[in-house]
C-alpha cells in the first residue's frame, strides 16, 4: 500500500471538520423543532384545561356571550362565553383587510406597472418605514388621534371596532403591499406585452390579465395581512376599549382575543378557571394562525396548478 | 440528427503508466432513471493531456465531474474509478483526499473574493500548512507554473476579482496546483476566455503536462488537437471512440467520430 | 365611456390611492416627530421614570431596550446562523426539510403575544426565572428566529454555486468552505438582516410585557457586577423597555404627563429604528462594494 492509498482510506482533518459542522447545524435545527413543538404543546395543554379540568362546554365557550370567568351565572356555571371577543377579533381583521387591500393593490400596481422606476424608488422606503413603526406607536397614535376624532364625530368613548380597524388598516397595509408587489412582479412580462399588443389599454391589461394571473398570490398577500391583524395585540388593545361586550356597532368599546389576553393574564392566578379561560383564548389565536398558514399553502398549491 | 449505433465503439488502452481509469461508469442525476452517462471505461495515461470532446449534452462534463466526486450531491455514480489501486468511487474513501490529489478547474473562473495570495493559501492553510516560508514559496511556484507570476507579482494582495478573466482562470489553475495534485481536471477552461487568453492558457497547459496528468473537456476541436495526446469522443452519454489524438482527427474508426471531427455532425 | 377614458380614470384612481398612503405615512411621521421632539431633552433621556408625578424620563427604559437587544442577538444569532447553514447547505430535498420549513413558517406566523405568553409560561413560571431580561431575551429570540433564519439563508443562497465548487474541488471540507468562503461573501446580507431584525426587536412590546416585565427598578450604573441585584448588567432583574413603557403609561393612566412621555418615547423609538434601517442599508452597500473589489 503506498502513501496515497493510505491517505485515501483514512479520515483526515477535513472529515472531522465536516462532522463538527454537521453536529453544529443539526443541533440548531433540532433546537428550533423542539421549540416549535413545545410552543404548540404548552399552549394547547394549557388552553384545553378549561375544558378538561374545569369541564366547560366547548360549544358554550365558543357561543356564550357572557365573559366573567370569576363568577357563576344563574345556573351555577362559570361565565366563559368567548363569542364577543371572537366576533370582535374577526370583525377588525376582516374590516381592516377589506379597507387595506384596494390601497395595497393600488400601491403595488403603481410600483410594478404605472411608474416602475420612480414608483419603486419612492414607495419602497414608504412601505419599509410603515413596517418599521412599532405597534405601540401605532396604538399611541390611535389613542391620541383616531379615538378623539371618532369621539367628536360619533359621540361615545371613541374606542371600538372602528378605531381598531383604522389602526390595523395602516399596520397591515405594508404587509399586503409588499407581498402584492411580489405577486405582480411574478407575472411574466409576456403576459403584459401580449395583452398590450392586442390593443388592450393599460387598465384592461391590469384588470383582465395581470390581476387574474396574480390572483392566487394576491389572495395569499391578503391572508398574511389578516394573520397579522388577527394576532396584533397592543395597538388594538389601546384603542378597542377592552370591555367584554358583544359589539353592537362599530363605536362601542369591546375586546379582541389578544386585548383580553394582554389585559388580564397578569391579573389571574395560574391554574384557576379565569386563568385557564385566558389560555383557551391563546389557543384560539394559535389555531387561527395555523389556519391562516394552511390557507396560504392551499391557495399557493392551487395557484401553481393553474398557471 | 442522424442516428448512430451507440454501442459500436472503439476504445484503446494507452501504453505505459496509467494515472486514472474508470470501469463501467454510469451517472444518474437526481432521481432520474435515465442515465446521463453509461458504461464509460477509459484509462488516462500519466503525464499526458487527454481531451474529452463531444457535442453539448454528450456527457463529457458529467463524466469529468464524477472523476473527483464533484457529482456526489447531485447524482448517483455507479462503476469503478481506479486511482492508486483504490476504487475512489466507494463511499468509504476519504473524498477530501481524493479531491486533493485530483484537482479541478471550472468552465467559468471562480476565484474567491479574497486577495491573490489568499486565494492560493486558503486551502493550503486548511490542509495544515502554516509555515509562512513554505506558503510564500508555494504561492510563487504555483503562480509561475500557471504563467501568472510575472503579471501579478507586485500586487499579490490585490483582490483576485480585479484580475481579467484570463488571469482569473490561470489563478484558479495556480490555486489547484498549489495543492500539489496528481491529476488536473479541466472543464472547458477556455470557454469564457478571449482568443489571446486561450492561446496563453494552452501554452500553460502543455508546460503543466510535464508534471501533471491532465484531463480536459473541450468543445473546441482545434484546441483538443493542439494540446492533447489522447482524445475521447462522447455522444449521448456513450464513449464512442478513444485513441491517440492524431488517429481520432485523421483516421477515426467509427463513423460518428468521423462525422463529428469533420463537421458533418447532426 | 371609451376604453381610453376608463384607462385614464383608473390610472387617476390608483394615483389617488397611492397619494393617500403617502399622506398617511407623512402624517404618522410628522405627528410622531412634531409632537415628540419638543419633549426630548437631555433631562428626558437621562433621568429615571416616575410613575405618579410628571417630569419623568426614560433613561432606564432606553438602556433596558438596548441591553435586551444585545442579549437577544447574542442568543438568536448563533442559532439562526446554524439553522440557516443547515437549510442552505446541508438540507436535502425531502420530507424532513419540508417539515423544518413548515415549523419555521409556523413560528413566524405566531402572534407575538402568543410567543410572549409561551415565554411567560415556560421561563417565568416553570423555570422560575421570574420577570427578567433573560426571559425577555429568550422570548424575543423565538420571535426573531424565523426572520433572521430567512435573511441569513437568503444571503447564503445568493453566493454563487461556483464558489462552493471551488472550495470543495480543493479538497476543503464543506464546513471549511462554508466558514471561510461562503460566510464572508454572505456577510453584507447577513449584517443587513441582523440590523433590520434589531429594529423589530427594539420596537416589540407584546412579547415582553409578561416576560421582561413592566417594572424598572432603580439601576446602579456604577455597579458592574452582573450578579448584584441593583446592577444595570444583571440579566435576572425585571426590565421595562421603551416600547413597553409607552404601552404602560397609556393603559395605566396614573402618570399625569403620559401623553408627552409617550410622544417623546415614540419619537426616540422611531428615530432609533430609522437609524437602524439607514445603517443597515449603508453598511450593506459599503461592504458589498468592498467585497467585489470596486473600491
Amino acid at each position: 500500500m503506498d502513501d496515497i492509498q493510505k491517505k485515501l482510506a483514512s479520515p483526515s482533518k477535513a472529515s472531522h471538520e465536516d462532522i463538527v459542522g454537521r453536529i453544529i447545524s443539526y443541533s440548531c435545527i433540532a433546537a428550533i423543532i423542539i421549540l416549535v413543538i413545545s410552543i404548540l404543546y404548552f399552549i394547547t395543554s394549557r388552553g384545553l384545561a378549561t375544558f378538561l379540568t374545569d369541564h366547560v362546554n366547548l360549544w358554550q365557550f365558543l357561543t356564550g356571550k357572557d365573559w366573567n370567568p370569576g363568577s357563576l351565572n344563574a345556573q351555577g356555571k362559570p361565565q366563559v362565553g368567548a363569542l364577543p371577543m371572537i366576533v370582535t377579533s374577526f370583525s377588525v381583521t376582516i374590516l381592516s383587510a377589506l379597507v387595506a387591500t384596494p390601497f395595497a393593490i393600488a400601491v403595488a400596481l403603481f410600483m410594478t406597472d404605472i411608474a416602475p422606476k420612480s414608483g419603486t424608488k419612492f414607495l419602497q422606503p414608504v412601505i419599509e418605514l410603515l413596517v418599521g413603526i412599532p405597534s405601540v406607536v401605532y396604538g399611541f397614535i390611535g389613542l391620541t388621534v383616531v379615538v378623539p376624532v371618532i369621539r367628536n364625530l360619533f359621540g361615545g368613548t371613541g374606542a371600538g371596532i372602528l378605531a381598531g380597524t383604522i389602526v390595523l388598516f395602516v399596520m397591515v397595509l405594508p404587509t399586503i403591499t409588499s407581498l402584492a408587489v411580489d405577486a405582480l412582479r411574478a407575472v411574466p412580462a409576456y403576459f403584459r406585452s401580449a395583452s398590450l399588443a392586442l390593443g388592450a389599454t393599460r387598465f384592461q391589461t391590469i384588470y383582465k390579465v395581470l390581476l387574474r394571473a396574480a390572483m392566487p398570490r394576491l389572495l395569499t398577500a391578503v391572508i398574511f395581512g389578516m394573520a397579522r391583524a388577527f394576532g396584533e395585540a397592543l395597538a388594538v388593545q389601546m384603542v378597542i376599549g377592552n370591555a367584554v361586550l358583544m359589539p353592537r356597532n362599530l363605536i362601542t368599546p369591546t375586546s379582541t382575543l389578544t386585548s383580553q389576553l394582554t389585559t388580564n393574564i397578569g391579573n389571574t392566578i395560574m391554574g384557576t378557571l379565569p386563568n385557564n379561560a385566558l389560555w383557551s383564548l391563546a389557543l384560539i389565536l394559535l389555531l387561527m394562525s395555523l389556519v391562516f398558514n394552511l390557507l396560504v399553502r392551499y391557495i399557493g398549491k392551487r395557484g401553481e396548478i393553474k398557471s | 440528427m442522424q442516428a448512430y449505433d451507440l454501442n459500436k465503439n472503439h476504445i484503446v488502452t494507452p501504453p505505459g503508466e496509467i494515472a486514472l481509469s474508470t470501469n463501467q461508469l454510469q451517472v444518474n442525476y437526481g432521481n432520474s432513471k435515465q442515465a446521463s452517462m453509461v458504461n464509460a471505461s477509459l484509462s488516462f495515461p500519466r503525464f499526458q493531456i487527454t481531451a474529452l470532446i463531444g457535442a453539448s449534452g454528450s456527457g463529457k462534463s458529467t463524466y469529468l465531474r464524477s472523476l473527483n466526486r464533484m457529482n456526489d450531491r447531485i447524482a448517483t455514480v455507479h462503476g469503478e474509478i481506479m486511482y492508486h489501486n483504490t476504487n475512489i468511487n466507494s463511499p468509504k474513501v476519504n473524498v477530501y483526499e481524493v479531491r486533493k490529489h485530483i484537482g479541478m478547474v471550472f468552465q467559468k473562473p471562480n476565484p474567491f473574493a479574497k486577495s491573490i495570495t489568499e486565494n492560493i493559501t486558503f486551502a493550503l492553510k486548511a490542509a495544515g500548512i502554516t509555515n509562512r516560508q513554505e506558503l510564500r514559496q508555494r504561492v510563487e511556484t504555483s503562480l509561475k507554473e500557471a504563467a501568472l507570476w510575472d503579471e501579478v507579482k507586485d500586487d499579490l494582495n490585490k483582490s483576485a476579482l480585479a484580475l481579467s478573466g484570463g488571469q482569473q482562470q490561470r489563478l484558479c489553475i495556480a490555486r489547484s496546483i498549489a495543492m500539489k495534485p496528481d491529476i488536473l481536471l479541466l472543464d472547458e477552461p477556455a470557454s469564457a476566455l478571449d482568443p489571446i487568453s486561450t492561446a496563453k492558457l494552452e501554452v500553460t497547459l502543455k508546460e503543466l503536462a510535464k508534471n501533471y496528468t491532465i484531463i480536459i473537456v473541450t468543445h473546441n476541436m482545434q484546441q483538443a488537437s493542439r494540446v492533447s495526446s489522447y482524445t475521447a469522443f462522447f455522444h449521448l452519454g456513450h464513449v464512442i471512440e478513444y485513441d491517440q489524438t492524431e488517429t481520432i482527427f485523421q483516421t477515426p474508426t467509427i463513423q460518428a467520430t468521423h462525422d463529428y471531427v469533420t463537421g458533418n455532425f447532426g | 365611456m371609451t376604453p381610453n377614458q376608463t384607462d385614464r380614470l383608473a390610472t387617476r384612481f390608483i394615483q389617488f390611492l397611492v397619494l393617500i398612503v403617502v399622506l398617511i405615512l407623512l402624517f404618522l411621521l410628522g405627528d410622531i416627530i412634531i409632537s415628540g421632539l419638543p419633549h426630548i431633552s437631555w433631562h428626558f433621556l437621562t433621568s429615571p421614570a416616575s410613575s405618579f408625578s410628571a417630569g419623568g424620563g426614560i433613561r432606564d427604559q432606553l438602556f433596558n431596550s438596548l441591553y435586551l437587544l444585545v442579549l437577544t442577538l447574542i442568543i438568536s444569532f448563533p442559532l439562526a446562523l446554524g439553522s440557516a447553514i443547515y437549510l442552505s447547505e446541508y438540507a436535502g430535498d425531502n420530507w424532513f426539510t419540508s417539515l423544518i420549513r413548515t415549523a419555521i413558517e409556523v413560528l413566524s406566523s405566531l402572534p407575538s403575544v402568543v410567543v410572549g405568553l409561551f415565554g411567560y409560561l415556560l421561563f417565568v413560571i416553570e423555570f422560575h426565572l421570574g420577570f427578567s431580561i433573560l426571559s425577555g431575551a429568550i422570548a424575543l429570540t423565538f420571535f426573531n428566529l424565523p426572520l433572521l433564519i430567512r435573511s441569513i439563508e437568503g444571503s447564503l443562497h445568493a453566493v454563487p454555486n461556483s464558489q462552493r465548487e471551488a472550495g470543495i474541488a480543493l479538497g476543503l471540507s464543506n464546513w471549511r468552505t462554508i466558514r471561510g468562503i461562503l460566510l464572508p461573501m454572505a456577510l453584507p446580507g447577513i449584517l443587513t438582516g441582523i440590523i433590520l431584525s434589531a429594529g423589530r426587536i427594539f420596537g416589540e412590546a407584546a412579547a415582553l410585557i409578561y416576560t421582561a416585565g413592566q417594572s424598572a427598578p432603580i439601576l446602579d450604573y456604577t455597579n458592574w457586577n452582573p450578579t448584584a441585584s441593583s446592577s444595570f448588567l444583571n440579566p435576572m432583574r425585571p426590565a421595562e423597555t421603551l416600547a413597553v413603557h409607552i404601552w404602560k403609561v397609556n393603559t395605566e393612566g396614573v402618570t399625569p404627563d403620559a401623553v408627552s412621555i409617550s410622544a417623546g418615547s415614540s419619537a426616540v423609538l422611531i428615530i432609533i429604528i430609522l437609524l437602524f434601517n439607514f445603517g443597515a442599508r449603508a453598511i450593506g452597500n459599503r461592504m458589498y462594494k468592498k467585497m467585489t473589489g470596486g473600491k
